[in-house]
């Protein structure tokens, strides 16, 4: 099969059997990544613009390094430093920065939808890398990479995602692509930081996680996020510790073969404990292992994406 | 129009193609000394799993035998779109071997090209020989073949079907007219 998008703008417009091929491409990318010459032509001569509206060192540098181990000429832009700054709007940035003529554009802002408004205007290739609340496709889909090669299958697993769910956009491409590969999701959080009617979306809601890790398969934690966080939503943060943070007491509730995930960059001791980030059951570092081969996998995937198969 | 089809290699013929092959990579080189199989997916991966078992069955020895993909080193990512990518296993280094290079139809070169490109940055290999089941000529490369089962004359409008079996064995080649 081959892959229709010319955009990755979020994991909701992704059916199953894309999902499986962008697994599957990433899995054969991951070779590359231990070689000695961690570099192929594929993409030589396409040009990629990251252009980053969010501070993001893993997200950013991951995708930097997906598309020069393809070969293609990455170019970042991040807000702070550009004409941003001078005032100058999200379209005419983006239409000067077409006019460059990249052949991708990957986009992080803290709006949601940002990166679906440039996708409506632009000729180029849009994948986003995280807008506002909503969706942050290329998070989820190596989640799933490494939970497909911890576990062997995706099928029928439980997965308990805990923490701050109405900021979490990582959360939400989760659920949107669990969904989809048949797996039961868990959501878990204080009742002020739970969307209402977020189960209409196939969710368990909890309160209590030590409920929702009940023989769970996967656990996934994700950070408290300080700066999009009223004051009102979090009492102390030793509170939120003690309901919300994964430790090694509470994890024995999961399967005794549970692996635990996290998005990064961890609150140590805040929504988990270093004990349980640096066990033996966590995969946070194959997680970021994975995001450079998924990301490779997406570029790849969309820069051939829009043409005619022959 | 109804399409054409002719056997031109059986499954008997392919057999003895391939065992001329393996007398002929030996009589090369002079033994298995230093010698390693690599087929391109999918089919020559195939055809070089038999190379390696009828090398075995002369010379009484396994030489190594890996797989190469070639997606990432097409030239025609633009008009083609992206297909998928498969796994390159070469469990092996390749510096200062003789690569035995395995694929069923040698048509454009193209896919040679991209092969050797492919093992070239994973080693440095003493040289590359290059294996087909078939070769149909109209080379848009300066590229041959250093070992041929059968050359079959076409035009550029017919195909060449290889035929695989579960068992991965080579059963029939298809010529099949437009």
């Amino acid at each position: 099969m081959t892959f229709r998008h010319k955009h990755i703008l979020g994991t909701e417009q992704l059916s199953r059997d894309d999902i499986e091929l962008i697994l599957d491409t990433a899995d054969s990318f991951k070779e590359i990544n231990a070689r000695e010459i961690k570099k192929v032509p594929t993409l030589r001569g396409k040009t990629i613009i990251n252009l980053f509206y969010e501070a993001s060192t893993r997200t950013r540098t991951s995708f930097e390094i997906a598309g020069k181990r393809l070969s293609a000429d990455t170019v970042n832009i991040t807000a702070s430093s550009s004409s941003v700054v001078k005032g100058e709007t999200l379209e005419d940035t983006a239409k000067n920065i077409e006019a460059m003529k990249p052949d991708i554009i990957v986009m992080r802002h803290a709006a949601s939808g940002a990166p679906h408004y440039l996708a409506e205007r632009l000729d180029c290739s849009v994948i986003n890398a995280g807008d506002g609340a909503h969706e942050h496709p290329s998070q989820a889909l190596l989640d799933l990479l490494t939970i497909r090669e911890k576990k062997g299958r995706l099928e029928g697993l439980t997965v308990a995602i805990v923490g701050d769910i109405t900021h979490s956009r990582v959360a939400r491409s989760n659920l949107y692509a669990m969904k989809k590969m048949g797996m039961t999701v868990r959501l878990v959080g204080p009742g002020t930081m739970m969307p209402p009617g977020i189960e209409r979306l196939g969710a368990e809601v909890y309160t209590d996680m030590r409920e929702a890790l009940r023989d769970a398969d996967v656990v996934m934690m994700l950070r408290i996020q300080l700066e999009r966080q009223g004051k009102t939503m979090l009492p102390t943060l030793r509170e939120y510790a003690r309901f919300y943070g994964l430790n090694l007491e509470n994890l024995k509730l999961a399967k005794p073969d549970a692996i635990v995930l996290h998005p990064g960059p961890m609150n140590r001791g805040v929504e988990i404990s270093s004990y349980v980030a640096d066990g033996a059951q966590s995969v946070i570092l194959d997680q970021v292992e994975n995001g450079v081969a998924i990301r490779m996998a997406l570029l790849y995937l969309v820069a051939g994406g829009e043409s005619k198969e022959a | 129009m109804a399409e054409l089809e002719t056997v031109i290699l059986d499954r008997a013929g392919i057999g003895r193609a391939l065992t001329r092959i393996a007398h002929e990579i030996l009589e090369r080189n002079k033994g298995t000394s230093g010698l390693a199989l690599v087929g391109i997916r999918t089919g020559g991966d195939w055809l070089a799993e038999q190379l390696r078992t009828r090398i075995a069955e002369i010379e009484g020895e396994e030489i190594p035998l890996g797989e190469v993909d070639i997606t990432m080193y097409r030239d025609d990512l633009g008009t083609r779109g992206s297909l998928p990518v498969g796994k390159t296993q070469i469990p092996f280094p390749l510096d200062e071997r003789r690569i035995i290079l395995v694929d069923d139809v040698l048509f454009t070169g193209r896919t040679i090209r991209a092969a050797m490109d492919a093992l070239i940055d994973l080693g440095r290999p003493r040289n590359i020989q290059l294996a087909v089941l078939i070769d149909r000529g109209h080379r848009e490369l300066p590229i041959r073949p250093d070992y041929v089962g059968r050359n079959v004359p076409t035009s550029r409008e017919e195909k060449i079907a290889v035929e695989f079996d579960d068992q991965r064995q080579a059963i029939e080649v298809r010529l099949i007219k437009p």
